[in-house]
């Protein structure tokens, strides 16, 4: 068994284009969906980011850094948040993320975590 | 363990927050006031998926709404007073009738006689029941844009106009209570007909019946004809359980399984009915009541008091003097006093303008021509009626009527709205 982390992005203004019925409908399917992983043993953690506030390093001159404010909501996908989930290989991974609800309105990108 | 998440929770708190939250803001901050109910859905959206289902979620939906909102005053400074009054009335401990006032107040106001009735329908739907847009657009079988439109409209009224938000503490203007109960018959009409999406229709009747409920019961609002109105939605909906078959047709009244119908929704009906005899207005609503109360009193089509539902009509054509309304009158009349009465008055109205689509019409004429025993009038009818447009199962019962002619068929079957 791997970790693999799940990144989910999402248009942020996606969220309201959906009536309040809508929502409760999305989020009915994520209750069931956590409530499979966590029963399988599968959910090792994950949160919510914080949306609008960030801040990108880069080396900056003279061996100083660089820091901007970033990444932002005005950008088409930003990074709503992350889960850390237990599979046997990707196809295992991919198969977990098969009816989560996030898949209702983003995208799922999953990243094994290297095991030395 | 996870809390328990209510059906239409999330409709419910959002139209509770838009409510109070336009209140405290006032109705040039209606706008506000929705995304302030909106990024509160949504939190709960991206957090619980994390957190689990807290315990009590309304209470955790109106604490984050009541967040939210103070932030909201920072950015507008304006409304940088309201922050103690928000944070009392966005309260899970906030008593219900100051909520149930605010959402009386808000559907007053969105139904203020200054805004177009179609206006009115669409944003009480969207600020006071939470549907969305695209809820109401299918609800209406109007384009989405169409109720977007609509919508905002009737905000661009609202601050125009300077329209206000408050129950009055004196007598209600009658004005002002007709366009409510108006907007709420609407409302429950476009639920009650067949097609498209049934659940939404479904919600659309139940939060007619739940508006109707609060007005009939608050202080300020409440009047005879709002028990009228409440009886008729409770006396027609208490058919909801009988009205569909397994391919989801309807089923005509004459052929519904009457132990179906919901006996509890029957029974308050009839009370509300009974107060709505108090007063001295006779409107619309208490007569079609009154007819809905003959059909749920009768045990089966054949023994439904037509008489009196006939008596019905009659007063509610001199209200209201519709080509459809003298429709049901004669099938009544009919009913009550005979086939040769009933054509009568049918030809009166067979060729009225609005009519000429309308199935019911010439169905029922073909009816009562072979009741009179005359086939070839009732085929050439029933051959009329098949040419409009009409439901599954109103065309099963005319090609089957058709069908009885050729043979020895037993006379009696006559449609009438169900």
């Amino acid at each position: 068994m791997n970790q693999y982390l799940l990144i989910l992005r999402n248009d942020p203004a996606v969220f309201h284009q959906m009536s309040p019925q809508q929502i409760q409908q999305v989020f009915a399917k994520y209750a069931a969906w956590r409530m499979r992983m966590q029963e399988a043993g599968r959910l090792v953690g994950g949160n919510k980011l914080e949306d609008s506030t960030g801040r990108v390093l880069t080396a900056g001159p003279s061996s100083g850094m660089r820091i901007t404010d970033g990444p932002f909501a005005e950008s088409k996908e930003v990074i709503g948040g992350y889960f850390m989930v237990t599979a046997d290989s990707y196809e295992d991974a991919v198969e977990l993320c098969r009816d989560c609800a996030h898949l209702e309105y983003g995208a799922v990108e999953v990243r094994r975590v290297e095991k030395i | 363990m996870d809390g328990e998440i209510v059906e239409a929770l999330f409709r419910r708190e959002f139209g509770r927050v838009v409510s109070t939250l336009t209140r405290i803001f006032g109705p040039r901050h209606l706008a506000l006031a929705e995304d302030v109910a909106q990024d509160a859905l949504i939190k709960a959206l991206q957090l619980w998926p994390h957190r689990g289902v807290p315990a009590n979620p309304a209470a955790w939906l109106i604490l984050v709404a009541r967040n939210l909102a103070l932030d909201s005053l920072r950015r507008e400074a304006s409304l940088a007073a309201k922050a103690d009054e928000i944070a009392r009335a966005l309260s899970p401990a906030a008593t219900t009738p100051e909520v149930i006032d605010d959402q009386l107040a808000m559907m007053f106001l969105c139904c203020h006689p200054e805004i177009p009735r179609d206006g009115g329908i669409a944003l009480t739907l969207k600020t006071v029941c939470g549907f969305g847009t695209g809820e109401i657009a299918r609800a209406f079988l109007i384009q989405e844009t169409a109720a977007a439109q609509r919508i905002v409209r009737a905000k661009k009224l609202i601050r125009e106009r300077d329209l206000r938000f408050e129950l009055p503490d004196h007598a209600l203007p009658a004005e002002r209570l007709d366009a409510v109960l108006e907007t709420l018959y609407l409302m429950f009409n476009e639920g009650y007909a067949s097609g498209g999406d049934q659940l939404l229709r479904r919600d659309l009747c139940e939060e007619a019946i739940r508006l109707a409920r609060l007005t009939a019961g608050h202080a300020a609002t409440r009047a005879p004809e709002c028990d009228a109105l409440l009886a008729l939605f409770l006396l027609q909906s208490a058919r909801e359980p009988a009205r569909v078959d397994e391919r989801g047709d309807l089923f005509l009244l004459r052929d519904q399984d009457r132990s179906r119908w919901d006996e509890a929704r029957i029974a308050e009906g009839i009370v509300r009915l009974g107060r709505s005899a108090s007063g001295d207005r006779l409107t619309r609503y208490h007569l079609e009541a009154g007819i809905a109360a003959e059909h749920a009193a009768a045990p089966d089509f054949a023994s439904t008091n037509w008489v009196s539902i006939a008596e019905q009509y009659e007063r509610l054509h001199e209200l209201n003097p519709s080509p459809v309304v003298a429709l049901n009158r004669a099938v009544a009349l009919a009913q009550a006093q005979g086939a040769a009465v009933g054509l009568r008055e049918l030809e009166k109205i067979e060729l009225h303008p609005a009519l000429e689509r309308y199935h019911l019409l010439p169905a029922a004429m073909g009816a009562l021509w072979r009741e009179m025993g005359d086939a070839a009038a009732a085929e050439r009818y029933f051959k009329r009626a098949l040419a409009c447009e009409c439901s599954a199962p109103e065309r099963r019962h005319l090609e089957r009527q058709l069908a009885e002619l050729t043979g020895a068929g037993v006379p009696g079957g006559k449609a009438a709205k169900q």
